[in-house]
This record gives structure tokens, C-alpha cells and sequence, in this order.
């Protein structure tokens, strides 16, 4: 037990560590480049294989075929980089790959700010790819959150077979925080489900029930393996057959939609008889938190929900902590990204404002009395 | 298992390979699937790779492990296979047009040397998508894309992977007699291994230039593309490579012990400091020691920094959180004391300063000309401390110099982040200007 004052990005990387990754590759990119300048150090030390790709596609690729030969994978990025993802993303999820992606979330468009903060990839990151189908992604607010939340990323995709995303941002990322990583308490570590060694017939995507994650054989395991890019039933053998093109992509939906409750990760602070709630997630969530006990004391009744899992959209919480107020505020370093997903759930009666800045500063705790009209 | 005799691997299962009458995607499987037999591969440690373009359709008849990914990225995936698993014979098998899209693979892959085997099936065109040109389609070649002639040149992918350091490389032609056995010398290279196989698209191109097997051999004749076994230089594969270099230069990091609380504090609510100086004061550096002195105090601690991209010049500011409690938001909207160390700190916080009210405490060196500001302006000569405490210490005895005046946390903190981090010669030089800036405030309350 005791303190270190370390980063983000390192607190990223030791929580890949603990969840036992074994293969990284990522390209060099403010802010994200010290994630790989640790994972260089970590990954070989434990006896697995950390490498700088050419570009964030061959990151990507190198990471999806190292996966599938059973290496628990990491790779990391900002904005540009994630650009560059985009085509592997649907791939990692057309084949059902377990791996963990970051983002250190930086001004975009484009270049943008390369050493500022923002969050400008929340809806970016859940349309990221063509095919529209559900992902999952986590944001941490706290150097402490980056380490737990990157190790629970590792157990949804190794649970769930699929890419999971941890959505930080630069001001996590690059800020240095006393914090004591061993007090942390971290779920039993998962593995992926893989076929027995003596079963006879393997096919790569075979279940019984739509929300049922099929069981894997890693390449160069007991069987002959399968991946595709294409439309495929449960061999990955390509299909064209509409109905079993439909039947996989209800799967690929179903076994992330039937688990929204089991990868809900928020926190809850709510008020009895608050008139105002807000709703937040990552850096911003801890100017909520002051801005909260401003407000409370000039004795102003209000609650507080932070989302630590963004995609899924944890909706039963949301709905929960929406009841009875009558205004929530959702501040966000970006337009107004998830403020479209509080408005979709909000009933006609509740007032949905948007706190929203994205000229790469922190959205104060005065920003979000002042603006959201709370005190 | 080693008793299982293979004599053809193509499935018969999924039915006859899929390619047009004369296309030369036909050979290039059987004389795949015949190299495969001669070298008895294990069907479960080979992984045949392929990507978009009509060869990619091959692996879905071969009785094999195999990964079928997107448009010309199949050496990344064959890559990560590979990295993840050197035992593993790894095949990647594209077309010309994947070289296109994905020319920086085969760049690097041929740099690195990771221990893959790469056939390149080159029909001059895409013929997936309807015969436009690649970037090997000779000049003046008809294709859809091209209907008057192609004014591009076509590229030597050989030469191109030999040029990146590719170790074994060979170009053959569909007629080859030898095909199966140089592809099995290729699967068998333990480096990089690249064999490019000239072919006819007969759906396409062969019929838009009246190419056959003649034309084809005049073709690489007018490009001077000689056939054969190019380049035969074995050295040592990535892998292999990657374990001795770690093994060889990896720095043994001995994990700093972490920081338990020692010493008290006087404390009572979170307060912001903004360092400002220069790039080479050690700014950053100076800042996470006085941050984990608080620690060593039990306060808890925030730092950012802002530096621009090129980290040897200009300005370097940091700003620290201290508390007794836990830190929610990490901006310093106004910062409680200020340390103006350095003339391009001064200007880059210029601004800042005008507008710190009174409350603010700023430690500037004396030399400095600072803005009108409301803030409370404490001048000490902390660049003249530079001769006794060293320019790299300045920054320390400025922050022993906030300590001692304001009393936020005890000095013998800082003394313990400072010989907890650094190695006893730097340590004994910080506190040296521990003591040096201590002194300073001491003697000014005397004067």
C-alpha cells in the first residue's frame, strides 16, 4: 500500500497489465504516445510482444491477428488515429475479436489541437465503423478509473468477443494523480470462452441462442480456424443466404443489447426530491462533482449521475435518476455529443440543457452553475 | 497426427475453385495446394491469409486455418498472427491491386523481416471489380479506368521489396513448370519470403490487350523485370530479434516505492500553483518532486503541464493541485501562488497574470519585469541562486522558497520525494537548493 503520481496513460497501461495483455501495437500520437512508450517497456518484460506499427491500420491489423491467435491485445490512439481504425473496427466486430481500444481523446477535427483536450469522439466512436451495430465503451475520469476501467475493458471483450473501447480524454491522459493503484478492488479476471480441445467439429461463430457469445479456437489451437471479413454463418464461411446474414447480424446486436446491465458501470448521486439532475461522464464529471456541492450548499436540491459506460447507453439508469426532476444538464468538452442521447430518453416534461465547450479548456465548476442556471 | 499423410488440401466440400477458364488464379491454388503437400503443413498451425481481389476468394477451398480480411491489409493480419505465434506457418496471398492500397505493408513487412510468406498474384488489373488498373498495369494497357491507354508506369513490386530489404524474393510467371517448388522454398524461407506471380486476367485484361503467355514474357522483358530467384540474403527474422534486443538492452526499471504519508501538513483546503519558466529549467521534473513531497505530507496531488512540441525550447508551465481532501476538478481557474521563474514563462502567462486578484501570491525572480497585476508580488533573485545551487536546481530552491514562506507542507517532505527519485549526485544537488532557497525566505524576514 501507498501513493504514486502517475499518469493516465500509465495508469492505462498497468491496468492492461494486470488484465494480462500480451500483444500491443499502436502508432505514435499526442496524446496517446506514452501508452506505447509504457506497453514498449511492460508487455516484453511479461513476455509478450508490444510493437509500432507503420500506420493505425497495420496497428489495427497486427492487433485483430494476434487476438484471434489467442494474445489479449491493446492498441491505443487519439481522433486522427481512430479515423484510421475505422475499417478494422468493423472487422474486429464482423469476426468477433476480443480487444481493448483506447483513445485519448484530443480537439479534433483533423489535427485539431494536438496537445488539448476535448471529447470530441463520443458519437464518432459508436458509428465509427460502417454496419451500425452496437459497441462497447468505457471513460474514466480519474487516473485510478483509467487503470480499473481499462481492466474491466479487458473482461467485456474477452466476455463478450468484441472490440471495447475506452473513451479518455487528453486532461486524463497527461495529468499526473496521487493514487494508490493496489487499493483499487478489480473484478475476477475473465478469459474468453474457448472450444474444448477434444471437441471434434469447431465452427468459429456457432450459438445457440442470438445472445449467446460463441466459444473460440485460437489459431494454431486443436482446430482449423476461420475468420472472414465477409458475411458469414456460424462457419465464416461467406454467406449470401439473407436469412442467415440477418440471423449473425441479430447476434452481433442481441449479445451486446441482452448485456447492457451486466457492462452498466455508473454513479449514482442522487437527491431525494432534486429539481435538477446532471448527467456526465469522464474529466467533466469531477467539475459536477464540485459543482454539486456548490450548489447543494446554497441549499439548492440536485443530483448526479456519472456514466462510466457510455455505449452501451445505460438507459434503465438514466430513466431512474431522471425521475421526478425537472431539468437535466449535460455538460460536455464537444457540441453536444450524448446531449442527443439524453434528449432521446428524456420525457416531454424535462428541460434538457446542454453545457458545451470545445475550445480545449475544462469546463469549469462556475461554467456548469452558471450555464446549466443551477445557483 | 503426424501419421495423417495430406495429399491435397483444396476442399472438395466447397466445390471447384471459383476462378474464370484461363485465369491464372487457377494455377497459382493448385500449385499452392501442391507446395502445401510437399511440405506435409499441419492444417491447423498454417494460416493462409488473404484480403480483397478474386485470389482472395482461394482460401475458403483449402482445408486450412485461414483469415480472409480486408482490402490490402492481409499482411497486417498475417503479421499479428506471425507475432503472436512464430510457429505458425503464416501464407498471405493478395493480388496487384492489394499492393496498391497496401503498399506500406509490403514495405515494412519486407523491412522488418517478420517471417511471413507473401505470393502475390499480379494480373495486371483488378479484376474483382470490373478491370480497372492497378499499379502494376504496364503502360498503354487498356483497362477500364484507362480506355485510352495507361499513362501510369507500372511498378516493380520486386524491386521494390528488395529495395525495403526483403531477404528472399523471387518472381515467377503462371507457366512456370517450377511453381509448386519455388512456392515451397518460399514457405519454407524461416525470413520474409515474397513471390510475385505473373498471370492473365482473362476476363479483363488479357482479352483488352490481347495478352497471352508470349506478350506476358515480352512484357517483363520490355521492363527489364527479370524472373526468378532475385535476392537470396537470409538474416535473422523479427521475432527472434525482438526477444535478443529486449533481452540485451532492456533497462531493469527498479519500481520506485511507493509514497506513504510521514510528515504533516497545515493545510486546510485545495489550493492551485502555476509554475512558469523554460524549457531546461526542469520544470516538469521540479513539479512532480513537489507534488510528491505533499504526498510524503499526505496531501493529495495533481500536475499538468504545457510545453510546446518542441520540448527543448520555448516556454514550460505546470500547474499542481494540492489537498487535504480528494481532487475533483483539476483546472486551476485562479491559482492560489504563482513561481515566475523564467522570461518566456513570464510571457506566455503575461495575461494571466493582469488578472490575478489579490489573493494570489506570485514568487517571481527579480530581474523580471512583471505586468500591473492586483496579485501580491514577491521578488527574490532566484536566477543569481543559479551560481550556488546550479541552473538545473533553480526551479527547487524557487519551490523550497514557496515552502519555507508560506509553510504548506515541511521542507524534510520535499528532501524525502527528492532522494526517494533521484540518484544520490542529482539529490545532493536539489538539497543543496532545498537549504539554498529555505535560506533566502529566512534571511528576507530578518532584513
Amino acid at each position: 500500500m501507498g501513493y504514486e503520481f502517475i499518469e493516465g496513460n500509465e495508469a492505462i497501461a498497468r491496468g492492461a497489465m494486470k488484465a494480462k495483455c500480451d500483444f500491443f501495437a499502436s502508432y505514435p500520437i499526442t496524446p496517446a504516445s506514452s501508452i506505447l512508450h509504457y506497453m514498449l517497456q511492460f508487455v516484453p518484460e511479461a513476455g509478450g510482444l508490444a510493437i509500432q506499427a507503420e500506420d493505425e491500420i497495420a496497428s489495427m491489423g497486427f492487433c485483430i491477428g494476434a487476438a484471434m491467435a489467442g494474445r489479449k491485445v491493446l492498441t491505443s490512439t487519439s481522433g486522427p488515429g481512430m479515423s484510421l481504425y475505422s475499417e478494422n473496427i468493423g472487422l474486429a466486430i464482423i469476426g468477433e475479436t476480443p480487444m481493448v481500444i483506447v483513445d485519448v481523446q484530443r480537439q479534433g477535427p483533423a489535427t485539431g489541437s494536438a496537445t488539448k483536450g476535448a471529447e470530441s469522439d463520443i458519437q464518432f466512436t459508436r458509428w465509427s465503423t460502417s454496419g451500425g451495430l452496437p459497441i462497447i465503451a468505457l471513460s474514466p475520469a480519474t487516473v485510478g478509473e483509467a487503470y480499473e476501467l481499462t481492466y474491466i475493458a479487458f473482461n467485456l471483450a474477452e466476455k463478450y468477443r468484441t472490440p471495447v473501447f475506452l473513451l479518455t480524454n487528453k486532461e486524463v491522459g497527461v495529468t499526473k494523480e496521487s493514487v494508490d493503484l493496489d487499493s483499487i478492488r478489480l473484478p475476477r479476471l475473465l478469459e474468453r470462452k474457448r472450444v474444448p480441445s477434444d471437441q471434434q467439429v469447431y465452427y468459429p461463430h456457432e450459438f445457440d441462442t442470438l445472445e449467446e457469445v460463441p466459444a473460440i479456437s485460437d489459431f494454431g489451437g486443436d482446430h482449423i480456424a476461420r475468420y472472414t471479413t465477409s458475411t458469414h454463418d456460424k462457419t465464416a464461411y461467406l454467406t449470401t443466404d439473407p436469412d442467415k446474414i440477418q440471423e449473425m447480424i441479430d447476434h452481433y446486436a442481441a449479445k451486446i443489447n441482452a448485456a447492457v446491465e451486466d457492462m452498466t458501470l455508473v454513479k449514482a448521486d442522487l437527491e431525494d426530491g432534486a429539481d435538477i439532475l446532471v448527467i456526465s461522464y469522464g474529466i467533466i464529471s469531477r467539475s459536477v462533482a464540485v459543482a454539486v456541492k456548490e450548489a447543494r450548499s446554497q441549499g439548492v436540491k440536485i443530483s448526479s449521475l456519472v456514466l462510466q459506460t457510455i455505449w452501451p447507453v445505460p438507459e434503465k439508469a438514466i430513466q431512474t435518476a431522471m425521475r421526478g426532476v425537472k431539468k437535466v444538464i449535460v455538460p460536455e468538452m464537444n457540441m453536444g455529443q450524448y446531449l442527443i442521447e439524453i434528449e432521446r430518453l428524456a420525457p416531454r416534461d424535462i428541460e434538457v440543457v446542454g453545457v458545451n465547450k470545445m475550445n480545449t479548456t475544462l469546463i469549469s465548476p462556475r461554467e456548469i452553475l452558471e450555464r446549466g442556471r443551477i445557483a | 497426427m503426424s501419421d495423417v499423410t495430406y495429399k491435397t488440401y483444396l476442399n472438395e466440400d466447397i466445390g471447384p475453385l471459383p476462378f474464370c477458364p484461363g485465369c491464372g488464379h487457377n494455377t497459382i491454388a493448385k500449385m499452392l495446394d501442391k507446395a502445401m503437400v510437399k511440405l506435409q503443413l499441419d492444417p491447423k498451425k498454417t494460416v493462409i491469409v488473404t484480403d480483397i481481389g478474386c485470389i482472395g476468394l482461394t482460401c475458403r477451398h483449402f482445408k486450412m486455418s485461414a483469415f480472409h480480411g480486408l482490402h490490402g491489409r492481409s499482411i497486417t493480419y498475417a503479421c499479428g498472427l506471425k507475432l503472436a505465434r512464430p510457429d505458425l506457418t503464416v501464407i498471405a496471398l493478395k493480388g496487384d491491386g492489394a499492393c496498391g492500397i497496401g503498399g506500406t505493408h509490403l514495405l515494412n513487412v519486407a523491412r522488418r523481416n517478420i517471417g511471413i510468406t507473401l505470393i502475390i498474384a499480379n494480373n495486371l488489373n483488378y479484376g474483382m471489380t470490373g478491370g480497372q488498373h492497378s499499379v502494376t498495369t504496364p503502360t498503354g494497357g487498356i483497362t477500364s479506368t484507362t480506355p485510352w491507354g495507361n499513362v501510369e508506369g507500372p511498378m516493380d513490386l520486386c524491386g521494390t521489396a528488395i529495395a525495403a530489404g526483403a531477404p528472399w524474393v523471387y518472381r515467377a510467371t503462371m507457366f512456370d513448370k517450377d511453381l509448386a517448388d519455388r512456392l515451397a522454398d518460399a514457405i519454407t524461407q524461416p525470413g520474409f519470403a515474397m513471390l510475385e506471380v505473373w498471370e492473365l486476367c482473362s476476363a479483363y485484361y488479357t482479352p483488352r490487350n490481347e495478352l497471352r503467355k508470349k506478350e506476358l514474357f515480352e512484357l517483363l522483358e520490355q521492363y527489364h523485370f527479370q524472373a526468378g530467384l532475385l535476392v537470396d540474403k537470409p538474416r535473422p527474422e523479427y521475432s527472434a530479434r525482438y526477444r535478443e534486443a529486449y533481452e540485451k538492452g532492456k533497462n531493469v526499471i527498479t519500481n520506485k516505492t511507493p509514497i506513504v504519508a510521514k510528515h504533516s501538513h497545515k493545510m486546510g483546503k485545495q489550493i492551485g500553483i502555476l509554475i512558469a519558466g523554460s524549457a531546461g529549467q526542469k520544470i516538469k521534473s521540479s513539479a512532480t518532486l513537489f507534488a510528491e513531497g505533499a504526498m510524503f505530507a499526505g496531501l493529495n496531488a495533481t500536475q499538468k503541464d504545457d510545453y510546446p512540441i518542441t520540448v527543448q525550447t520555448g516556454h514550460s508551465l505546470a500547474e499542481i493541485i494540492l489537498s487535504p481532501d480528494r481532487i475533483d476538478y483539476t483546472g486551476i481557474d485562479i491559482p492560489d501562488y504563482m513561481l515566475v521563474v523564467s522570461q518566456d514563462g513570464l510571457n506566455k502567462s503575461r495575461a494571466c497574470i493582469a488578472k490575478l486578484p489579490e489573493s494570489t501570491v506570485i514568487y517571481a525572480d527579480d530581474t523580471l519585469e512583471l505586468p500591473d497585476t492586483n496579485a501580491q508580488v514577491r521578488k527574490f533573485g532566484f536566477f543569481r541562486m543559479g551560481k550556488d545551487v546550479g541552473k538545473l536546481s533553480v526551479v527547487t530552491a524557487a519551490l523550497a522558497v514557496l515552502l519555507e514562506d508560506t509553510g504548506m507542507y515541511p521542507l524534510d517532505a520535499l528532501a524525502d520525494a527528492i532522494r526517494r527519485a533521484q540518484s544520490p549526485r542529482i539529490a545532493a544537488a536539489n538539497l543543496n537548493a532545498l537549504e539554498a532557497g529555505a535560506g533566502l525566505v529566512r534571511n528576507s524576514s530578518k532584513d
